[in-house]
C-alpha cells in the first residue's frame, strides 16, 4: 500500500531524527570527558567517536531537514534542528543520554550501544531509500573502530584488577535495562520497514546478544538477567519520552545559540 | 566554450586539485587521496565532485575553500563543489605515490580492506590483522598503541625494535 507522501515524510522525518539523536547527544556526553580523560589515548579517541558521531549526525539532520514536512515555512537547517528542539522533541536511545559515571560507566555504555549501532548501520547500507543507504555504509565503516575499542576496554576492565571488575559489572548492571529499547518498533518504523527504508529492530536482537555474551564472558562480567523496560511495547527515548538527564544536557549544548541565535564562529 | 578551450580547462583544474593538500596530512594531495571523484563541465559551469573522508573530519571544509581558491586561479571562474557520500570513501583509493610519500613522513601506509563497506563483520576479541612495518626502522615487529590517533583516520603504533612510536593510517 503505497503512503501518501506527507505521511511518508513525516515518518521518515521521525525516523531520521532518532538516527540523528543518538549522535549527537552521544557525541555531547563523550565530549564531556576532553580534556579530562583516563590516559592521553583515551581522551583522543573518545574525541575521536564522538567526531564520528556527530559528523555522521549532521548528515542525517541535514536530510531530515530537507525532508520534513513544513507546509509551506522555510526548511529547518542541522543547526536548527539540534539547538532548538527541546527534550520531548529529541529522539535518541534512554541509554546514551545517561550520564559519564566513571569510566566503566562511559565504556560499558559505548559498548551496548556501538554493539547495536554496527548490526544496525550493516543492515541501513541495504536500505531501499538510497540517501540512507550512502550515509550508513560510509558509518558503518566508522563504528567497527568504534565496537572494536569499547569491546576490548569492557574485558580489559573487567578482567582487570577487582575494583575494575566490580566497576564494570556494576556498570553492565545498571545499564542494561535500557538496552531493550534498542529492539523495539514503533509504528513509524514498522511503516519504513515494511517499505525497505528502516531495519527492523527485532532482528537484531538475537545478533546483538551473542556478539555481547561473548565480550561479556570474556571480560568476566555476569550477563544481567532482563528487567523492566526491557518489554517489546515499552516506550521511551523514541516517543520523545526522556530520563531527566537529556534536559540538563541540552542546557548546556543550546545555551549558546539560544542566548545569541545569531552567534558565529 | 569550444571543446578545445574546455580539454584545456579540464587539464587545469585537476593540476590546480593535485596542488591542494590534506590540511591535516600535508604531503599528499586530494586527488593522490582519492577524495577528488570527479571534474566536470555542466550547464552552469565546473563541477567537482569530491567525497569527505570521515564523517566528521574537520578538514572537509579548509578542503573545500582550497579547493575554490587553487581552481579559481587556475581558470577564472568560480567551480561548483558537489559532495557525493557513495560510494564511501576508501584508503584503497590512495594512490601508490601517496602512499610512498606517507611512509617518507613516518606515516604507516594502510593495508588493503577489501572494500565492502556494507559487509557486517562479526565483532570478535581475537582479531588478526596484517603486521604494520614500522616507517622509521621497517621492522614487522610493531604493536598498537592507541585505535585512534591524532586524526581521524590514525591508529596509535609503536616499533618494539627501534621503539619508535608512529603513525598507522589505518584501513578504512
Amino acid at each position: 500500500m503505497a503512503a501518501n507522501p506527507a505521511a511518508r515524510g513525516a515518518q521518515l522525518f521521525e525516523y531520521l531524527l532518532h538516527l540523528a539523536d543518538n549522535g549527537v547527544v552521544l557525541a555531547q556526553r563523550l565530549g564531556e570527558w576532553v580534556g579530562k580523560g583516563p590516559v592521553l589515548e583515551e581522551d583522543i579517541a573518545s574525541t575521536n567517536v564522538a567526531l564520528d558521531l556527530l559528523g555522521q549526525a549532521r548528515l542525517w539532520l541535514a536530510y531530515a531537514g530537507e525532508i520534513e514536512p513544513r507546509d509551506g515555512a522555510p526548511a529547518r537547517s542541522e543547526d536548527a534542528l539540534a539547538y532548538f528542539r527541546d527534550s520531548g522533541e529529541f529522539r535518541n536511545l534512554l541509554l546514551v543520554e545517561q550520564p559519564n559515571g566513571n569510566y566503566a560507566d562511559t565504556i560499558a555504555r559505548q559498548f551496548l550501544f556501538d554493539q547495536w549501532h554496527v548490526l544496525l548501520l550493516g543492515q541501513l547500507a541495504l536500505s531501499t531509500d538510497d540517501r540512507i543507504a550512502g550515509i550508513a555504509a560510509k558509518a558503518v565503516k566508522e563504528v567497527r573502530y568504534h565496537v572494536e575499542r569499547s569491546s576490548d576496554w569492557v574485558v580489559r576492565l573487567g578482567d582487570g584488577t577487582d575494583e575494575s571488575h566490580a566497576r564494570m559489572q556494576a556498570a553492565i548492571d545498571a545499564l542494561w535495562m535500557y538496552t531493550g529499547e534498542m529492539f523495539t518498533v514503533d509504528a513509524t518504523e514498522r511503516a519504513l520497514i515494511d517499505a525497505g527504508v528502516a531495519v527492523d529492530n527485532e532482528s537484531l536482537f538475537s545478533p546483538w546478544q551473542s556478539s555481547v555474551r561473548a565480550v561479556l564472558d570474556a571480560a568476566t562480567i555476569v550477563v544481567p538477567a532482563d528487567s523492566f523496560m526491557q518489554g517489546s511495547r515499552s516506550r521511551g527515548g523514541k516517543q520523545g519520552i526522556h530520563t531527566e538527564h537529556l534536559s540538563h544536557l541540552l542546557a548546556e549544548m543550546q545555551v549558546l545559540p539560544r542566548s545569541l541565535p545569531d552567534a558565529r564562529w | 566554450m569550444t571543446v578545445h578551450a574546455d580539454t584545456h580547462a579540464l587539464a587545469a583544474i585537476w593540476r590546480a586539485l593535485g596542488s591542494v593538500v590534506d590540511p591535516e596530512i600535508p604531503i599528499v594531495s586530494i586527488v593522490e587521496l582519492g577524495i577528488v571523484r570527479a571534474v566536470a563541465r555542466e550547464c552552469d559551469g565546473w563541477v567537482v565532485t569530491v567525497t569527505p573522508t570521515y564523517s566528521g573530519c574537520p578538514a572537509t571544509r579548509v578542503i573545500e575553500a582550497d579547493i575554490r581558491a587553487a581552481t579559481g586561479a587556475a581558470i577564472g571562474e568560480d567551480v561548483r563543489i558537489v559532495t557525493a557520500l557513495a560510494p564511501a570513501w576508501t584508503t584503497d583509493w590512495i594512490a601508490p605515490e601517496a602512499r610512498r610519500k606517507l611512509q617518507e613522513a613516518g606515516i604507516a601506509p594502510p593495508h588493503a580492506t577489501g572494500n565492502d563497506a556494507a559487509r557486517v563483520q562479526p565483532v570478535t576479541l581475537h582479531r588478526r590483522r596484517a603486521a604494520v612495518r614500522c616507517p622509521r626502522c621497517g621492522s614487522l615487529r610493531t604493536t598498537e598503541l592507541a585505535r585512534f590517533g591524532s586524526t581521524a583516520c590514525k591508529a596509535q603504533y609503536r616499533c618494539i625494535d627501534c621503539l619508535e612510536p608512529f603513525d598507522y593510517f589505518k584501513p578504512h
